[in-house]
């Protein structure tokens, strides 16, 4: 074993500091100076102060881009993880920049402090091919989540999500941890390498067809996938809108990565093949049902609903069973294009919930009723709503519609012959057509119906609306030139040779 | 140059919503420059383009690691159709000079739905021609829901979900077709001449083709397209009838009949009589002429009747392209064009010139108005129009139909049989629909309208002769058209169907 050089583990592991310390200090300067102000300035300065600090860290990444792996993959550091990173921190700074106007809590510097500290995990998360520190860092984003979710103590609703998420979390973590040590019983090592290098036979295991599913099972909660998603719709709905975005946004691309990783690297003798004709045992036929469960479920369900949080709650869980279809390809083509997709609806669902925000604040409740006659009293909001339910929608030239062609091109792509993943691609096509009806709901009560009579107007706070401009933006541009993001993928990809 | 049909129109989109709320007339003055300019721009190149050959307008990468280009193009088929679109933009903006309520932001969505079709008309790239297809949706939908009639909530979710549904079928095709083709290209030739195993095209020709049928109002999709046309409001029925479908039926021959010609050859067994994909879309298309046909006889709403005898001459063209030969294909892309002038012509008739003042569509109350007396204008346009969409000798209608029978005739001649019933009852519906709405017997003592009726106004009256002066233009000169369109055929774009089942 080489001897720990400390330093190189700090110079690594530094735009985690570098994270870590602001949480730090947003806290103290919160808590020490601001006390006593308003809470809007109290969130603004530590909202600033955080995005810097994750600016900061993009910057330690961009400037020194470390490439190492120490100890088998317990830390890993290269260009594709540095991209995810880049990518966790930008979405964490939208989500502390919309937290600007909320209201919520008086708890201002713990808010921020947690919100970074799930970041740090995250961060620590992607950049690891280890079990032991993937489950250490997932418990530390999942136990942020939770008090997270459970900020706003005035809300009932708030309260009963978060203790639905913990509790769901609480077991999808044991049965992770379950699968986790049954692989090293069969492995004798926890890095994930070493792990399929252990693992590959012509049978399976009965104990690893139970580490597979239980492995499964717990990142398919992490992910909202069905039939592991019933937190979903609660904590979507009940969170503060910062905190739902959050979850939404960045713990889902931290997630699929990870779940890309483990399965892609840990199972890779034993992938097993779904095509109809005939099924090989292994992982794939596992994410295949919950893929093809979570297309279903999500997109029908979606169609009843009232609440535009639990309609992209169920949206999401759709979301997550055409992502699943990128896992279960297990290509470099399809890794990219996986990570292109979460991405862009990372930004996508971060700016619909800065809109929901602000008509919750003003109308009570994120009712699909009092949208209605929002594009006259609020056009830029309204606009970027539309933009972003579009793209979720998959029409073109979002970012949407590419992530989506590419997934599936990827998908058909990964095996020699073509026609074997076609039906999981047909559901999901055949699916999303299902989708644009409730989406063309949401848009309808905007730009159709018009506004109740007693009804009051929206006053549509400049923070917000220059952030919700600039992801409509970067869902715009993303889609008009998705070279922009996937050059940049590409080589990522193909140089992590994941 | 004419590609800035697509980014004129995209950029007067733009422009309305940048324009200062309750400014009507500049509105309106703006839509119709931004329509004008892109006709001319289309009409310059058409008449710069005589040989009707592919030439290349832009050509740059746009996706360079999916092979993904930015790639116009236009042959004499897209020119034809981009003369079309430029035409019914301008006469569709003239026809709702009436709108008052939220007046840019109609523009703008129709702008962008026409910014849309000139796209898809132009598109060269597989992938490109489905982001502009696709885009068409929305607009299609707020113009609807926004601004129509009857049960418009209802005519546009019918209407999007249809469309989606079908592009969802194209999209499967086109994924499948790029993956099977090496994953390296989505330019139209280059996968037009990728040798795709026979099976392969026996499935992917259908899901294609229907994909886009549906768009075409092929029976028994075609239910979107009355109930879509009644609710819209004059000018997007003008547009949906007029180019809208075409686009559908564009895609069916420019996509699905060129990338997959062995698709159209004959299996081995017979269900029904039947062979082929290429009869069983030829009866689907005999079946939608005489059903449209049929039941525009018997409607009570005046929209309706030509809601449906848009979807007997959506038939025409369909069954043209499935006779695969050359007077019969040329006929269908002559009778998008003459359907796409005259479909706009009847619901400007119907929709602007009577509904917008009599403020009912029923043919029995509409009778006893004596039309002709009020507004004779429209009675008269009606008449040239409806004798137009008939058939008779001197419109586009007529050229159109004749070169379509005279292809079915070749290929099918049982089927010509029921096309010659079409076109007999496609006599009597316009007949009878004329008879009651403006010539009626009714004489006891006819009740008031509740408000005087306004007389034509200056734009109908434009756009009413632009459209009619077109069809003559066509139906006298139709070497106009052909001229660019017969070359086209001949393209190596279309190789594989000439070598295939070309007859």
């Amino acid at each position: 074993m080489t001897p720990i050089n400390y330093s190189e583990l700090l110079q690594l592991a530094l735009p985690q500091v570098i994270v870590v310390v602001t949480a730090l200090v947003v806290m103290a300067i919160d808590l020490i100076a601001l006390r006593k102000r308003a809470i809007r300035i109290r969130f603004t300065v530590a909202s600033a102060l955080a995005s810097l600090g994750c600016a900061a860290a993009i910057l330690q990444i961009l400037v020194h881009p470390a490439q190492a792996n120490i100890f088998d993959g317990m830390l890993i550091a290269n260009p594709l993880t540095h991209f995810v990173q880049i990518a966790l921190l930008v979405l964490t700074i939208f989500t502390l920049l919309i937290s600007v106007d909320s209201r919520f809590t008086e708890h201002v510097g713990e808010f921020v402090l947690l919100i970074l500290i799930a970041t740090a995990g995250m961060m620590f998360l992607v950049g690891s091919q280890d079990l032991l520190v993937i489950f250490i860092s997932l418990e530390l984003l999942s136990l942020s989540l939770y008090i997270l979710a459970a900020f706003n103590k005035r809300s009932g609703q708030s309260w009963e999500a978060a203790l639905k998420y913990f509790l769901f979390g609480g077991m999808s973590a044991a049965f992770l941890l379950f699968g986790f040590s049954l692989l090293y019983g069969l492995s004798n090592s926890t890095s994930l390498t070493r792990i399929a290098g252990a693992l590959h036979g012509p049978s399976l295991n009965p104990l690893l067809v139970i580490a597979i599913v239980t492995t499964a099972l717990g990142l398919g909660f992490k992910i909202a996938a069905a039939p592991f998603h019933f937190w979903a719709p609660d904590v979507y709905q009940g969170a503060p809108a910062p905190s739902a975005a959050f979850i939404a946004s960045g713990s889902k691309v931290a997630s699929f990565f990870v779940f890309f990783q483990v399965m892609a690297l840990g199972f890779a003798g034993v992938n097993g093949t779904v095509t109809l004709s005939h099924l090989v045992r292994g992982w794939v036929p596992v994410l295949a049902l919950m893929a093809t469960l979570s297309m279903l479920l999500g997109n029908l369900v979606a169609i009843r609903q009232t609440s535009l949080r639990r309609l992209l709650a169920y949206s999401a869980i759709a979301h997550a069973g055409y992502m699943l279809l990128g896992i279960l390809a297990h290509t470099q083509q399809s890794l990219a294009a996986l990570l292109y997709y979460v991405v862009t609806y990372a930004f996508a669902t971060l700016g619909a919930f800065a809109v929901i925000a602000v008509v919750e604040e003003q109308r009570g409740d994120d009712r699909l009723s009092h949208f209605d006659g929002l594009g006259k009293q609020a056009p830029i909001l309204s606009f970027s709503l539309a933009i972003f339910i579009l793209s979720l929608a998959g029409i073109p030239p979002l970012a949407g519609f590419f992530g989506k062609f590419y997934l599936f091109v990827t998908v058909l792509a990964a095996t020699p012959n073509p026609v074997d993943l076609l039906w999981l691609v047909v559901l999901a096509i055949a699916m999303s057509a299902v989708s644009l009806y409730y989406y063309l709901r949401v848009l309808k009560r905007v730009y159709v119906t018009p506004p109740a009579i007693d009804c009051n107007a929206i006053h549509s706070p400049a923070v917000t609306q220059i952030l919700v401009l600039a992801l409509a933006a970067a869902v715009i541009l993303l889609g008009c030139a998705p070279n922009l993001l996937l050059k940049w993928i590409d080589s990522a990809v193909q140089a992590s040779g994941l | 140059m004419l590609a800035w049909t697509i980014y004129i129109s995209f950029l007067g989109a733009a422009a309305m919503l940048l324009l200062p709320k309750g400014s009507v007339l500049s509105a309106r003055i703006l839509a119709l420059l931004t329509a004008v300019a892109g006709f001319a721009l289309a009409l310059t190149s058409f008449l710069e383009h005589r040989t009707g050959e592919m030439q290349t307008i832009t050509r740059v990468s746009w996706i360079p690691s999916l092979g993904i280009k930015y790639y116009l193009a236009a042959d004499g088929i897209s020119l034809t159709l981009i003369l079309l679109t430029g035409i019914i933009a301008i006469t569709g903006i003239l026809f709702s000079w009436n709108i008052e309520e939220r007046t840019s932001e109609f523009f703008a969505f129709y702008l962008l739905l026409i910014g849309a079709v000139y796209g898809v008309f132009l598109s060269y790239d597989l992938f490109l021609l489905f982001v502009f297809y696709e885009i068409v949706i929305i607009p299609k939908y707020f113009l609807i829901a926004i601004w129509g009639s009857t049960r418009r909530e209802y005519g546009a979710m019918k209407l999007a979900i249809y469309s989606f549904v079908g592009s969802a079928m194209v999209l499967i095709g086109l994924v499948a077709t790029y993956v099977a083709a090496g994953s390296k290209t989505t330019s139209l030739s280059a996968l037009a001449s990728f040798p795709y195993s026979h099976h392969f095209q026996m499935v992917a020709f259908p899901l294609v083709f229907i994909g886009f049928a549906i768009l075409a109002g092929m029976w028994p999709l075609h239910t979107w397209a009355p109930t879509g046309h009644v609710a819209a409001p004059t000018a997007a029925s003008m547009l949906l009838a007029g180019v809208v479908m075409k686009l559908g039926a564009y895609g069916c021959l420019r996509v699905a009949m060129t990338l997959f010609p062995l698709g159209l050859g004959p299996w081995s067994f017979h269900v029904l009589g039947l062979g082929s994909w290429r009869d069983v879309f030829a009866m689907l298309a005999v079946i939608g002429i005489v059903y449209g046909a049929l039941v525009a006889l018997v409607q009570k709403d005046f929209k309706f009747v030509i809601g449906y005898s848009s979807v007997s001459h959506m038939g025409f063209i369909l069954l043209g392209l499935m006779t695969l030969n050359q007077i019969g294909i040329s006929g269908a892309i002559m009778q998008m064009f003459s359907h796409g002038i005259l479909a706009g012509l009847l619901f400007a008739v119907v929709g602007r010139m009577v509904y917008a003042r009599t403020h009912t569509r029923e043919l029995a109350l509409l009778g006893p108005m004596n039309l002709n007396k009020v507004i004779p204008f429209a009675a008269v346009t009606f008449i040239l129009a409806g004798m137009a969409s008939m058939g008779l000798p001197g419109f586009s209608g007529f050229v159109a139909e004749l070169m379509i029978l005279l292809g079915v005739w070749h290929a099918y001649p049982l089927l010509a049989i029921f096309v010659g019933l079409g076109i007999v009852i496609g006599v009597v519906y316009i007949w009878r629909a004329m008879q009651k709405a403006f010539f009626s017997d009714v004489h006891t003592g006819p009740p008031k309208p509740h408000e005087p009726i306004p007389p034509i106004s200056l734009p109908e009256r434009l756009g009413a002769i632009i459209l009619i002066g077109t069809s003559v233009l066509v139906g006298i000169y139709p070497q106009m058209l052909l001229n660019i369109i017969m070359p086209a055929l001949n393209s190596p774009l279309f190789e594989g169907l000439r070598k295939g089942s070309w007859q």
